[in-house]
């Protein structure tokens, strides 16, 4: 190998980057409190995940932004390093540098729930916190779960006995047939066995169930299929641009069973356009909320990138406001005060919501209150951004968050010693 | 499962098939003449299904799908005119280098210019629906888009072999450096048989923009596919691609008629390489020299 290979243009940033940081750092180094607070920053910007991974990134840009512009963190910078995780493997090589060589405070972001976890095994093993902002899998809050792991998003089970509530007032449940389509990978095989799980607790009955490739784009043999089975429900497990794809070829196929399903995000919604949407989803959270902080938040994420935030916008958002808070809170970067903080009863986030959040100790599961969104019809859509409504908060102002995490899948939580 | 949803789960494979034939015979065609492997050519049908959603407001749906394949044909021909040409006698590997980094430059441009989350797009009202073919049920946009693809590579099928245009191509394709001494220069036709290479993936980023979702890296998930019935179909066969095409899509619906739709992708690769195993150069490859 030549010399000049070996040093390529990331090899002198690098180096010079490192020169430049200790010049900087040199006159303040005994006082090390005062530097700025670095985070990491990782999720999926490419292939079937990446139109979510994009705005997680707006999002991260602005609380970035606000946090500095209104001093910092205890007047200490706050500086995320962010990076495409791409896959299971390359996430857990890139959240390793950023622990050993950049030294991050702590890793935030992910939502492919199989990247998440090979970066909460990485976290774990350098004792550092890993804040998950958009992967779902129960197994995570489950067997696989992680004493430096703490969720923002929202884990199956919740979405399960949300939209489920929903299913079970439209009558879709008791002595009805559903037909699944599922996510080929880790997020819809346990969101699956969450599903099926309560389609028998009440009642109901498989039509039947595909699993489908996560870059699979052509959904025409699934609708034949569909047809065939004459299902009460159709239901979905399904991810990023699948979700998409689906809604798309349903409209093209004409198909008119009842939609309905467990894995969504609203940025797959625009997508398919107001004409294909259909169906009444869960959601963590929308630009619709009518709470003052949520609209609020809508205006500024609007002013800045001309759209409205999306849910893994939000959630993203939430995360560096959480640690933020949690820095603030405890004084300092120290992983062990921060489990202890996010772990004790004064820990209260206001996520935007009704109520506030706080993370439930056995599982370190953010509890929050949910939302079910439901399809307009065309002629009643605004624009091509309010294109469904949202119902109030779920559950019920008069029900514990707990409730929502009932019959959870995915083995149990146990952080070992 | 009944043997009525076997048949139709095959039926729809097979017609499945004739939207990897567009993009893959523009690939082959690209190849066989002047030996680049363009590994941009999903990156126009992406720009293809972005124009589409582009100059649609304006010249509604059909007019797209007549304006856009000559926009994408026009910037293949400024493409090969600018960097194509300087690669046609170079080791082969540059040209990869060179259209790889070209599929890579189109799809940051398209997120630059619309950003990185799937733009919605729908099929137009008149063609919206379903066909009944005695019990089997079939979008009408699909068969639109099918008779469209047939029309296309029919036209295509009569330039090579029914012109003068086309012989000088299929001679070229054997041995330019002949065609070269009887005083015939190449360039114009390598030019020309870009543009329309280039112009049909463009064309079927048009017509799929309507049921996938459009998004900035969707030309590099239909490049594989496209490459895969290339190599099945060999080298250099018109009709080679064309069975290729059909053969894969019908794979397809066969493994996801008994039941193994996570097999599916899987499946044409397995195709290839049983294929390649019988026949390295592939079901109906000429044997060019250039290239052996």
């Amino acid at each position: 190998m030549s010399l000049v290979s070996k040093f390529n243009r990331r090899g002198f940033l690098r180096s010079s980057g490192v020169f430049a940081v200790g010049a900087l750092a040199a006159p303040t180094i005994l006082r090390a409190q005062d530097g700025p607070i670095v985070l990491g920053h990782l999720t999926p910007r490419t292939g079937f995940l990446g139109p979510l991974g994009e705005y997680a990134v707006m999002a991260v840009d602005l609380a970035v932004e606000e946090v500095n512009a209104a001093g910092g963190i205890d007047g200490r910078e706050l500086r995320v390093l962010k990076e495409d995780s791409v896959n299971p493997q390359t996430a857990s090589t890139k959240a390793e540098r950023m622990i050993e060589r950049d030294g991050v405070a702590a890793i935030i972001g992910e939502i492919s729930s199989a990247s998440a976890l090979t970066i909460a095994q990485t976290a774990e093993r350098a004792k550092k916190l890993f804040i998950n902002t958009g992967a779902n899998s129960d197994a995570l809050r489950g067997a696989d779960c992680k004493r430096h792991m703490f969720h923002v998003e929202t884990q199956n089970v919740m979405y399960v006995n949300a939209e489920g509530q929903h299913l079970l007032q439209s009558g879709l449940v008791e002595g009805k047939s559903w037909y699944l389509l599922t996510a080929d990978y880790a997020f819809g095989h346990d969101l699956s066995a969450g599903a099926k799980a309560f389609l028998e607790r009440h009642g109901g009955k498989l039509a039947g169930e595909d699993l489908i490739p996560t870059d699979a784009t052509d959904f025409s043999s699934f609708m034949l299929k569909i047809r065939e089975a004459k299902p009460d429900l159709v239901a979905l497990n399904l991810a990023g641009t699948q979700i998409t794809s689906f809604f798309k070829q349903y409209g093209e196929f004409g198909l008119d069973f009842p939609l309905g399903g467990f894995g969504f995000d609203t940025a797959m919604a625009w997508a398919a356009g107001v004409e294909n949407f259909k169906g009444t989803w869960p959601s963590v959270w929308n630009h619709l909320i009518q709470t003052e902080k949520s609209q609020a938040f809508t205006k500024t994420f609007m002013d800045k990138y001309g759209k409205p935030p999306e849910n893994q916008a939000w959630g993203d958002y939430m995360a560096i406001q959480i640690m933020a808070q949690a820095i603030r809170a405890t004084k300092g970067t120290d992983t062990a005060a921060i489990i202890e903080y996010f772990e004790s009863a004064d820990a209260k986030f206001d996520m935007m919501k009704t109520r506030q959040g706080y993370f439930h100790p056995e599982t370190h599961q953010l509890l929050q209150e949910i939302y079910a969104i439901t399809a307009l019809p065309p002629a009643e859509a605004k624009n091509e951004w309010d294109i469904f409504t949202t119902a109030g908060p779920l559950p019920a102002a008069d029900q514990p968050l707990e409730t929502l995490i009932a019959d959870a899948v995915g083995g149990t939580c146990s952080f070992g010693s | 499962m009944s043997l009525f949803l076997f048949l139709s789960q095959l039926l729809n494979g097979l017609l499945d098939g004739f939207y990897y034939l567009l993009i893959a015979i523009g690939l082959s065609l690209i190849f066989s003449l002047g030996g680049i492997v363009n590994l941009a050519h999903g990156a126009f049908f992406a720009i293809g299904a972005y124009l589409a959603i582009a100059i649609s407001p304006y010249t509604g749906f059909f007019g797209a799908v007549i304006l856009v394949p000559l926009i994408v044909a026009g910037l293949g021909m400024v493409t090969e005119r600018l960097l194509f040409t300087r690669f046609y006698r170079a080791d082969p590997l540059y040209s990869l280098l060179l259209t790889f980094g070209l599929a890579m430059v189109v799809e940051q441009s398209l997120r630059w210019a619309f950003g990185s989350a799937p733009l919605a797009y729908s099929i137009p009202d008149v063609l919206r629906g379903q066909v009944f073919l005695g019990d089997f049920i079939y979008s009408r946009y699909r068969i639109f888009l099918i008779v469209v693809a047939i029309a296309a590579v029919a036209g295509l099928w009569f330039l090579l072999n029914r012109t003068a245009f086309g012989r000088i191509v299929r001679a070229g394709i054997q041995n330019p450096d002949i065609l070269a001494a009887m005083g015939i220069s190449l360039r114009p036709y390598l030019s020309a048989v870009a543009g329309i290479a280039i112009g049909l993936a463009g064309l079927a980023g048009v017509l799929m923009a309507p049921i996938v979702p459009v998004h900035p890296a969707m030309g590099a998930e239909v490049l594989t596919a496209a490459f895969v019935v290339v190599v099945i179909g060999g080298l250099g066969s018109f009709w080679g691609v064309v069975l290729a095409a059909l053969l894969v899509g019908l794979v397809k619906g066969l493994v996801i008629a008994i039941g193994l739709p996570s097999w599916s992708l899987a499946a044409i690769y397995l195709l290839m390489f049983l294929v390649l195993m019988l026949r390295p150069r592939g079901l109906m490859g000429e044997r060019i020299l250039r290239f052996e």
